[in-house]
């Protein structure tokens, strides 16, 4: 009995991580998101299903995520601009077809004047965008990564600490 | 310690990289690009105006469709009053097939573009200017003979829902130059689908 309840937990949780309903937030909700003190490193991609460049980096993210998830001292966060009304029509859909693992949450915040400027000041707004932080330490892109790009940024500025 | 100072040089040299185009103040320079009508289009055909609203745009990005009709509407008002709209697609239709020049020629024809839609097919254009996503507009303004770059940025702030924009970052910047003043804000940041090049 008790076994079969395990499986029956088993696949509840199995499947709720596959089922992720993203929520939808505003920039004062991510915020704190960005900005967590407590020494792990957090991987948050700004990406979007109509973007093109951002659906084909999504792999190398799964695969970092694969390659660091269940060490403790790492989180991966996908922010989609998609727009909000297309939540239930197109990002549920992606999600459940792509299987994707990280989290996935929805940016829907219109002061993006005031925001993107707030997350890196060096960004113009276009995406994918990729910010990794570790307490006060941050790295931020704007355009495409790979996989060796961010594994080696994680490597040597996040996980080797001196 | 050294460690983190490269990081931070590293970190510096990028962002110049991503700094480089056109600042507030910066002549811009004029292009001859292909229309959708064939003929080729430079600012200086329009002895009219009094400066231009140049928004580097394109067919796919939804961004760009969600502000559509309003740079219809932004031409449609201030064309006559001297600011006349100049689109230009600026991706590379082999990485964004739907941003073809035949593509281009079709959504204007659906939208009834009033102003002219240029094609960047050499992407010579956008990196001067510094863009790097749609849509990205820099607002110029005549001064002699030279183009003087006024604002750049957003057209306004809410890319979901025309009906509920607060602030009409472009507009307001066109009035304070009709008005003989400086935009403000100068330059405002919205999201967009980044420019496609050349692999």
């Amino acid at each position: 009995m008790k076994l079969l309840f395990s499986i029956f937990v088993g696949v509840l949780t199995g499947w709720t991580s596959f089922a992720q309903t993203p929520v939808i937030v505003n920039y004062t909700e991510l915020k704190p998101l960005l900005h967590k003190q407590n020494d792990t490193t957090y991987l948050v991609n700004f990406w979007a299903t109509w973007c093109s460049p951002c659906v084909e980096e999504l792999p190398y993210l799964e695969a970092i995520n694969e390659k660091y998830e269940g060490d403790e001292a790492f989180k991966m966060l996908l922010v989609s601009l998609d727009f909000k009304r297309h939540l239930d029509s197109r990002l549920l859909p992606f999600i459940e077809e792509n299987k994707l693992n990280p989290e996935v949450i929805l940016l829907s915040d219109t002061d993006a004047n005031y925001w993107i400027n707030d997350i890196d000041s060096s960004w113009t707004g276009a995406i994918p965008a990729t910010l990794i932080y570790r307490n006060k330490q941050r790295w931020f892109k704007e355009g495409s990564i790979t996989f060796q790009e961010i594994d080696s940024v994680l490597i040597n500025h996040f996980f080797k600490t001196e | 310690m050294k460690k983190i100072l490269f990081f931070f040089l590293l970190f510096g040299s990028l962002s110049s990289v991503f700094a480089q185009g056109y600042q507030i103040g910066d002549k811009a320079k004029d292009f001859s690009l292909k229309n959708i009508d064939g003929s080729m289009v430079s600012m200086a055909d329009f002895d009219e105006a009094k400066g231009f609203v140049v928004i580097f745009t394109c067919n796919h990005c939804p961004y760009a469709i969600a502000w559509e009709d309003r740079i219809i509407e932004l031409h449609q008002r201030y064309a006559a009053k001297g600011y006349p709209v100049i689109a230009i697609n600026p991706n590379d239709p082999e990485v964004q097939p739907a941003d073809s020049f035949e593509k281009m020629i079709e959504r204007a024809k659906e939208k009834n573009f009033p102003f002219p839609y240029l094609f960047d097919e050499e992407q010579s254009v956008y990196p001067v200017y510094g863009a790097t996503k749609t849509p990205h507009v820099y607002l110029l303004e005549k001064e002699g003979k030279d183009l003087i770059v006024k604002y750049i940025g957003a057209i306004d702030d809410n890319y979901e829902d025309a009906n509920a924009v607060s602030k009409t970052y472009l507009a307001d910047a066109i009035e304070a130059l009709l008005a003989g003043k400086a935009p403000n804000p100068a330059e405002t940041k919205a999201i967009g689908c980044s420019i496609k090049f050349k692999k």
